[in-house]
């Protein structure tokens, strides 16, 4: 099937105004949230309907062309960056919800849904859906999926693979599977779902997923607390945590993020080394008795001062500066380097000494803005384009920040995937062995590797049989069955 | 004796003369018995065994405390059970981040113990004493306090695993947020052996919480209990806040009752208020910490003994009046004696059902034939091999058995894994 062909067959199945062929217009879709890697696909379709969905996957699959599913496309990792010769699916017309069922606490979605707007459908009855990720205003529950999306309060609430509780997955091959229990608990058989999860849309797309929602809780108290550096502000961190408090979040920036998010948009943070914002929520006399101890912890690790927001408005502010942090690096520096490394919270000083050490190596400022409570660093490493060879530097840079986080029993990627962007350094977390058996689980999904081709393993796996005995299956030897 | 053509020599000398034994009766999996039992001592050793395994195409049983060789259908074949007895080092324990990394024949009552020293402790709590980390892993074991929780698949953050052709293999970390590379330590989870043999996990923990009340209310009508539970669930009371919420009904008689753990005066608010929504349907008692923990401790048992049948039903939480409804019309029309206990909060529903063969095997036909229709699954947990050998454990398996059996076919070609007492026959 020729170009022209595979156009007018996307078209039979969506209409002509579901197909994008121009080239003007394809390169709106050459990359997603992480600009450095830019590929304009063959062509974008855009199905508004699962069924849709599997036509464009099966036409995909018999013709032997790769495809990549799409969301909002604000990954940072370069998880939906097309394929050159290949078709990229956009969910973004499928953005139904499709059932609230509030007594058994589930919200049935399209996968283009905005995370946000489950939140706001079940508010009115007092529920929200807990991943709230910081594009959550903009990023659809499909890619949040296909992530495994954090968020400033997965400490205590887990991340979106908690709370993703069944999916309909249209495979490589056009079939279509129900993975996990929906609104069942422990379906039967292998935990499907839960490798599905964080899969970064290589294993398939899901087109109706079922997520749970919480009650809301009764009592948020939020403050702020400023410390002389990032040390005295660990120290505070390890005091609650080691206190028995699962606090929603705590969050820590320090002083070239505050003096950015300042002139940014102005939250009034007090001048100081590092500050944290600690939120707790839950029962009304839990976050009471426990608030007061947060302040108490604070105090003992000298604390210059607390701020305790007194209503949603100050609370607001507060995450106002937190969340505005990436975007405000823009007003100190030209460009920058989101970079996302995860260390064991008892590390997370050495992990910052030595982050500073790089930082005067390299000559390039970096700021440090993170999720505290479970290790996972945000350093922004800020260069300048247009100074020859900056970029790069910044890159190496960034890229010894993440060794740093494994030398200290961490991870490559706390949210943001691996996705593209990473795969080069997987080797340094994973032996071949341990991304060949991973690569077992792409072989029995999608044997051809035409689903998001190119992204997580640095180098994909034939799906051969392996070598060894060969056993016929009991199914074969009594002839109910030829092969599987 | 020489087994015949189970190679004794060679797996002595992988792992020493004094691990490997000749197989009793007591070491058969529903009637099937293996050869051999051999214990490794390191994941080195459990891989050249499954090297050998593989060569010899022997079929392979892991078995940890063993408290779960009856879960499934009856293995087509065993000759040897892998114990992970001798593999019970706890690794590392870091109560700063809230992690410990344990091996496979780590128990659990071993491991919460040497938690406790720092106040801590992993939130799974199955009923059965004796169970191993690798066994609750394989088998996805879980209790009351899922409710806050979530089940091993929320709380393992990093798994090695051996294959079946020896090859060994990690994935995940030690740190609990992490999404570098495939989540293999949930796809192990709840795979019953059939995949690999897990020979390490990693956890995330909790703090031990200061003190806990219970609040019970006993009901006469079985159909209270739903009501019950869906107004606890929605009122303040939910995830996150609430540690379980359990139901038991036997001999006409039923208790509802909700844990709230956590520090004293949230603990005390929580539970009067408890008592009020309990109020309104009988009266209600309220146990402190110690009394609690002995009323929990039998309260989460399952409610079945060896002979009778065992079913754990999956259900959406709000269809539990249906749930109950199936059962004991079930039962009454076979005329069986049934005892139910369940998590009211989450849909999972435990039913011991005692009486003649037939009955039963009809029991467990008409409860799934309502289910398939309603949603959710009915597993038999528990069954005489006589009824195990008219039924298949499982159930029905929807849309994914296909993807469930390429994924074994990957992960054991040979088919050397526990064969047969998966889903599907895997």
């Amino acid at each position: 099937m020729d170009r022209g062909q595979l156009i007018e067959t996307m078209q039979e199945i969506l209409g002509p105004e579901g197909v994008i062929h121009e080239r003007e217009q394809l390169r709106t879709y050459e990359c997603d949230g992480l600009m450095n890697y830019r590929v304009i696909p063959d062509l974008v379709v855009l199905p508004e309907s699962a069924e849709q969905v599997q036509q464009i996957v099966q036409t995909c699959y018999d013709e032997g062309i790769p495809f990549v599913a799409r969301g909002s496309g604000t990954g940072l990792s370069g998880g939906a960056l097309p394929v050159e010769s290949g078709v990229l699916i956009v969910l973004t017309r499928m953005r139904r919800i499709l059932e609230v069922d509030i007594p058994n606490g589930r919200v049935v979605v399209e996968p283009g849904v905005i995370n946000i707007w489950v939140s706001q459908e079940v508010a009115d009855e007092g529920y929200y859906y807990a991943p709230d990720p910081a594009s959550q205003i903009v990023s659809s529950i499909g890619g949040n999926l296909a992530e495994n999306s954090g968020g400033v309060h997965c400490l205590k609430y887990g991340f979106t693979t908690n709370h993703v509780m069944g999916a309909e997955v249209v495979l490589a091959d056009g079939s279509v599977v129900h993975i996990g229990g929906g609104k069942a608990p422990d379906a039967p058989g292998y935990e499907l779902l839960g490798a599905f999860v964080g899969s970064e849309g290589t294993l398939g797309i899901a087109t109706k997923i079922t997520l749970r929602i919480l009650r809301k809780p009764e009592a948020v108290r939020t403050l702020l607390a400023a410390f002389k550096d990032t040390e005295e502000a660990g120290g505070a961190v390890s005091g609650i945590i080691g206190g028995g408090i699962v606090p929603a979040a705590i969050e820590m920036m320090d002083a070239l993020t505050i003096e950015a998010v300042e002139k940014q948009v102005s939250p009034g943070f007090p001048e100081a080394g590092a500050i944290l914002i600690v939120e707790l929520d839950g029962p009304e006399a839990e976050v009471a008795n426990q608030f007061d101890q947060v302040i108490k912890v604070c105090e003992e690790n000298d604390a210059s001062e607390i701020r305790i927001a007194e209503d949603d408005e100050e609370r607001a502010l507060f995450w106002k500066g937190r969340k505005a942090a990436f975007g405000a690096m823009g007003s100190i520096s030209n460009d920058y380097y989101v970079q996302d490394g995860v260390v064991p919270r008892t590390e997370l000083g050495a992990v910052l000494k030595k982050i500073a050490d790089l930082s005067e190596e390299y000559d390039l400022r970096v700021a440090n803005v993170f999720h505290a409570g479970d290790g996972n660093l945000h350093p922004l490493v800020l260069y300048d384009n247009d100074t020859p060879g900056e970029a790069d530097k910044a890159e190496e840079l960034a890229g010894e920040i993440v060794f740093a986080c494994l030398e200290h029993g961490g991870s490559l990627t706390g949210e943001h995937g691996i996705g593209r962007d990473k795969m080069k350094y997987m080797p340094q977390m994973f032996t071949a062995d341990d991304m060949d058996v991973m690569q077992l689980l792409r072989c029995a999904f999608d044997p051809h590797r035409i689903c998001n081709p190119g992204k997580i393993f640095p180098t994909p796996r034939l799906c051969g049989e392996r070598p060894g005995p060969f056993h016929m299956h009991p199914v074969q030897k009594a002839g109910l069955a030829e092969n599987f | 004796m020489q087994t015949q053509n189970v190679p004794t020599e060679e797996l002595q000398g992988i792992v020493g003369e004094g691990h490997v034994r000749e197989a009793t009766a007591e070491d058969a999996v529903d009637g099937v018995g293996p050869s051999l039992v051999v214990e490794p001592a390191t994941i080195e050793e459990t891989s050249e065994v499954m090297k050998l395994a593989s060569r010899e195409g022997l079929a392979v049983s892991p078995c940890g405390g063993g408290t779960k060789m009856g879960l499934g259908n009856p293995p087509r074949e065993v000759d040897l059970i892998l114990s992970t007895a001798r593999m019970d080092q706890i690794i590392e324990h870091v109560p700063g981040d809230q992690i410990v990394r344990a091996q496979a024949g780590v128990r659990l009552e071993d491991l919460q113990e040497k938690l406790a020293e720092a106040d801590q402790m992993l939130g799974v709590d199955p009923p059965e004493e004796g169970a191993t980390i690798g066994g609750i892993v394989a088998a996805n074991s879980s209790g009351p306090r899922r409710l806050r929780y979530g089940t091993v698949r929320d709380l393992i953050i990093g798994i090695k695993v051996v294959l079946a052709d020896g090859t060994v293999a990690k994935a995940g970390g030690k740190v609990v947020k992490n999404v570098a590379g495939y989540d293999l330590s949930k796809l192990f989870t709840g795979s019953l052996g059939t995949l690999g043999v897990i020979a390490e996990a990693n956890f995330r923990l909790h703090p031990i919480r200061e003190t806990a009340r219970t609040v019970f209310l006993e009901v006469d009508d079985h159909n209270k209990i739903p009501d019950v539970a869906q107004e606890l669930t929605h009122s303040s009371f939910s995830q996150f806040v609430l540690d379980a919420l359990e139901m038991r009904w036997e001999r006409d008689r039923g208790v509802i009752a909700a844990l709230f753990e956590g520090i004293e005066p949230a603990v005390v608010a929580q539970s009067s208020r408890a008592v009020e929504v309990l109020g309104s349907h009988g009266e209600t008692r309220v146990l402190g910490e110690d009394d609690g923990e002995a009323f929990w401790e039998h309260f989460a048992r399952r409610p079945w003994a060896a002979g009778d049948v065992g079913l754990k039903i999956g259900a959406p939480p709000a269809d539990l009046a249906a749930v109950l409804d199936s059962i004991v019309g079930a039962a009454e029309r076979a005329d069986a004696e049934i005892r139910l206990s369940g998590h009211a909060g989450t849909g999972v529903t435990f039913a011991g059902f005692s009486g003649d063969e037939d009955g039963l095997v009809e029991i467990v036909e008409e409860v799934r034939e309502i289910r398939v229709r309603r949603g959710g699954s009915v597993v038999v947990q528990e069954a005489p091999l006589a009824v195990k050998e008219r039924l298949d454990a499982w159930g029905s398996s929807g849309d994914y058995l296909g993807l469930t059996r390429r994924v074994k076919e990957k992960f054991d070609p040979g088919y050397i894994m526990n064969p047969g007492r998966f889903l599907g026959g895997i």
